[in-house]
């Protein structure tokens, strides 16, 4: 049993293990053996991926095994030097800050940070910011500010974190801040949902001037256990909540909330790290480029726009 | 001995009756005093007795802080049901007993007009439409609010109530955190003072962007102000909160406030920080 398996990837994974262990194996009968399992293989999974529910994909977005920034971070770019603290109160592990060099330019990175294990889980508290992570954020905005370096943030947190000490340094201040500082920074934003998008607390670094979602990220104002169980008053309707909630990229898309949908390699990103990655850095350096040649005033100008349309209603 | 046979029996006795012919009294939620309905509303809802502050509708806020010749605007921008949300209703019957409940389009309000003699575009929200909650409506309504000021250099006050982000609008009402914070951020810009006043209860999406953006922030007393509400945290950290946990003299303690203002004294407070700030 491979860990973390979803029950719809419990076949996949099955022959997956069957295609390994006849790897060890070098007869000519095997190895015939192994490539008809490999077309198997690649047909079920293709099969499965193509009919994914909202809920499926929640489930992918979540997976133990899907790479995190941490994993991304040497595979898209070729230097990284981390930068700490918020200068106020903490450091906090659930949000990542540092330069990196992207195809020999500086970029800074804000990126949440969920972990992988119950130790890297605990130590980055689940990936939920309290209100020094977004502060860390706010600064490293500035900063990059002020030295003209484009920003790329990157997605991933169940929601910020809702504990007494959360509020008491004003969670919610803490996040408006950086809507409202993204909103007119002088600098190129892109923004991509790696995994889970998960309300406030993702968008406190998702205001940009592109935003980018994995093919199986998702992206809610509410999760949809915390959305079955206000609206239904019933968790186990979880699966309806994750279709009415809209979250996919698909979704997503159609709404104009996002600009581009990242594919991932077959199976979901979790099966091939340095794959993901580099469809990441193709579409990311793709859109760094266009942005670059637009002049701060008028990339702020089109930056307030696009937030200035979001929204669905009639006048009468 | 389980079944014993009581030595007495209780007789139910009459229920003395308060008076309270139908409209002549209220009860305080809070401290359950009985109040006379004149002096109740003489009070502007506010309980003689514990000096609770009761939920003010949209119109009475507007009566007791705006000078007369108040101008609605943009009232004609009304919700859809864009992605077919249903939960035990749908958004659009939910929006229609709403509209029924309360008269107005959404749960907000936007007014052109004077406090104490200072103009201002004032912003109202109405927490007994859906929760007073954020969908695309308030988006828009706030922005062309915002839009409004800068045009005709007049200071924005807005009273905040609300549930949050409206989830029948999906990630469409998350954004709208981002549009709202998007033109504060340009209100700020154009040197125009920005006042919120939060009032019971002033939580989630927009705790997170437009209330807690201004330039001064005022509260009523004992307002449930936060941005993951008091049952999402006791579930989290798996312990009761204490007493005061969330509300404004809390808040105020811990420096997220410029003042607690009883409702009394709010406008005489809101024209005299307009004049000293920008008139």
């Amino acid at each position: 049993m491979i860990t973390g398996s979803l029950p719809f990837e419990t076949p996949i994974d099955e022959l997956e293990e069957r295609i390994n262990s006849l790897s060890t194996v070098s007869s000519e009968k095997t190895k015939e053996e192994a490539r008809q399992l490999q077309k198997e293989y690649e047909e079920l999974i293709q099969r499965i991926f193509s009919s994914l529910t909202p809920w499926q994909k929640t489930q992918l977005a979540r997976h133990i095994r899907r790479p995190c920034i941490l994993d991304y971070i040497p595979r898209i770019f070729d230097e990284f030097i981390e930068l700490h603290g918020d200068r106020l109160i903490g450091d906090d592990r659930a949000i990542i800050t540092g330069m990196a060099r992207l195809n020999d330019e500086t970029v800074f990175i804000i990126a949440h940070q969920k972990g992988k294990d119950t130790p890297t889980n605990i130590a980055c508290n689940f990936g939920m910011p309290n209100p020094e992570g977004y502060r860390k954020a706010a600064r490293i905005m500035r900063l990059a500010e002020r030295f003209k370096k484009p920003i790329l943030t990157f997605i991933d947190t169940p929601g910020a974190y809702p504990g007494i000490e959360a509020e008491e340094k004003g969670q919610g201040e803490a996040i408006a801040r950086n809507l409202f500082i993204l909103s007119g920074l002088k600098t190129p934003v892109i923004a991509t949902v790696i995994g889970e998008g998960g309300s406030g607390g993702a968008l406190a670094i998702g205001v940009a001037d592109k935003v980018l979602m994995l093919e199986n990220a998702v992206y809610s104002v509410i999760s949809p256990e915390g959305c079955a169980a206000i609206l239904w008053k019933d968790r186990s309707r979880t699966e309806e909540a994750a279709a009415t909630l809209h979250l996919t990229a698909k979704d997503l898309l159609e709404l104009q909330i996002i600009d581009e949908i990242i594919p991932e390699p077959a199976g979901g990103a979790h099966r091939n790290y340095d794959e993901a990655a580099q469809k990441i850095k193709k579409v990311i350096t793709r859109h760094l480029n266009k942005l670059k040649n637009i002049d701060i005033p008028a990339l702020l100008e089109k930056r307030y726009e696009k937030y200035q349309k979001m929204g669905k209603f009639i006048v009468e | 001995m389980l079944f014993r046979k009581p030595k007495y029996a209780t007789i139910p006795l009459p229920k003395k009756k308060i008076e309270t012919p139908e409209g002549l009294w209220i009860k305080c939620d809070e401290c359950g005093e009985l109040i006379y309905k004149k002096d109740w509303h003489a009070s502007q809802m506010v309980c003689p007795e514990c000096n609770y502050h009761a939920r003010l509708g949209a119109k009475e806020r507007l009566q007791l802080i705006m000078d007369e010749g108040v101008e609605e605007f943009n009232q004609g921008i009304k919700s859809v049901d864009f992605l077919g949300f249903i939960d035990s209703k749908s958004y659009s019957q939910r929006l229609e007993d709403a509209q029924k409940k309360t008269g107005f389009l959404d749960a907000i309000i936007t007014v052109k007009g004077s406090i104490q003699g200072y103009r201002v575009v004032a912003g109202i929200l109405c927490f007994d439409f859906m929760g007073g909650s954020m969908g695309s409506v308030m988006g828009e309504k706030i922005a062309l609010a915002v839009n409004e000021c800068i045009k005709e250099n007049v200071p924005l006050v807005i009273f905040c109530a609300s549930g949050g982000a409206r989830m029948q609008e999906g990630t469409m009402s998350l954004m709208q955190m981002a549009k709202t914070s998007a033109s504060i951020a340009r209100l700020s810009e154009a040197g125009i003072p920005y006042i919120s006043v939060l009032t019971h209860p002033t939580t989630g999406g927009v705790t997170a962007s437009f209330a807690t953006l201004a330039d001064i922030i005022i509260a009523e007393p004992k307002v449930l102000i936060c941005f993951a509400g008091p049952r999402v945290i006791e579930q989290t950290i798996g312990q009761k909160l204490p007493e005061g946990f969330q509300r404004s003299e809390f808040l105020l303690k811990h420096g997220l406030l410029d003042m607690i203002v009883p409702r009394k004294e709010m406008k005489d407070t809101l024209g005299n920080i307009l004049k000293m700030l920008y008139y």
